[in-house]
């Protein structure tokens, strides 16, 4: 239970930072992807705020034996090699990004604006997730 | 640049680097949305749970912030087609790429991983490209 109410307030945190960072609104994220046009680097410094907090925290985390709500730390391999698959992936994910400025984080924030776009993203991200674990045949 | 806003800016991304920490710390688990999203709903995970009380968090905070101090409605207003495409796209991309912005951009790079650093790398480009193209030479999804 611990595990769920830590769970249920790091996802209150990362959906606040969201909002008041603007990743939530599509506009702002394309309007960071618009290098030639009217660009705004706000992403950069959402990143760095993130990455500064995070990369600090983690250091003096990542020394102890085991998390406080579990037996160990699931982190992925950092020996594994840079392949097809995740080139690809990026790929796809970054043309999908481009069209319409929503991210998987983003548009879950953006759900609570109880507005229709939201949605029909959300249910199109589930079935392209959907669509990968139908045809996937390496795992 | 006028609509740059960069405290706003590094203040929600501190809070976002801070739940990625305390997830880890308390769970041990990253905090990639992707992933939590697909694990979410894998029936065979028992540990599944978890994911669900993260998305529901992320949900909540965020309505109620906008519901207490959203002052600008934001326009999500694209065509139906587009978000159809670019969402099956954002879903498949992101499992055939194991991540998305937060996996990759934010737990990936702070962990210094090649891997991550290579794909965000990748899709920063490609979206790059895409709103090039689409904007700039093609005039459409202004």
């Amino acid at each position: 239970m611990t595990k769920n109410l830590a769970s249920l307030f790091c996802g209150a945190l990362f959906g606040l930072g969201l909002t008041i960072s603007q990743m939530s609104n599509p506009d702002k994220v394309l309007a960071f992807l618009d290098v030639t046009g009217n660009w705004d680097p706000s992403l950069m410094f959402v990143m760095a705020g993130a990455l500064i907090t995070l990369a600090t925290a983690q250091h003096f985390i990542l020394k102890r034996q085991q998390p406080i709500c579990d037996t160990k730390f699931y982190l992925p391999k950092t020996n594994l090699p840079i392949d097809k698959r995740l080139i690809l992936g990026a790929i796809i994910f970054g043309i999908g990004w481009g069209l319409v400025g929503f991210c998987p984080g983003a548009v879950l924030a953006a759900l609570s604006d109880s507005k229709f776009e939201p949605f029909l993203f959300t249910l199109a991200l589930g079935a392209g997730m959907m669509l990968f674990s139908c045809f996937d045949n390496k795992k | 640049m006028e609509n740059f806003t960069p405290y706003s800016a590094f203040f929600g991304g501190s809070l976002i680097g801070l739940s990625a920490a305390l997830l880890l710390y308390f769970n041990g688990r990253i905090a990639g949305i992707s992933g939590i999203i697909s694990g979410a709903f894998n029936v065979k995970d028992n540990d599944r749970y978890w994911r669900l009380f993260f998305l529901g968090g992320l949900i909540l905070s965020a309505a109620l912030f906008n519901h207490f101090f959203q002052t600008v409605s934001v326009n999500y207003s694209r065509s139906t087609i587009l978000l159809i495409i670019s969402g099956v796209l954002v879903g498949y991309g992101t499992r055939l790429g194991n991540g998305c912005t937060s996996g990759h951009a934010v737990c990936g790079l702070a962990r210094f991983s090649k891997r991550s650093a290579a794909a965000t790398v990748t899709f920063m480009v490609a979206a790059m490209l895409t709103v090039y193209v689409t904007r700039h030479l093609l005039g459409i999804l202004q």
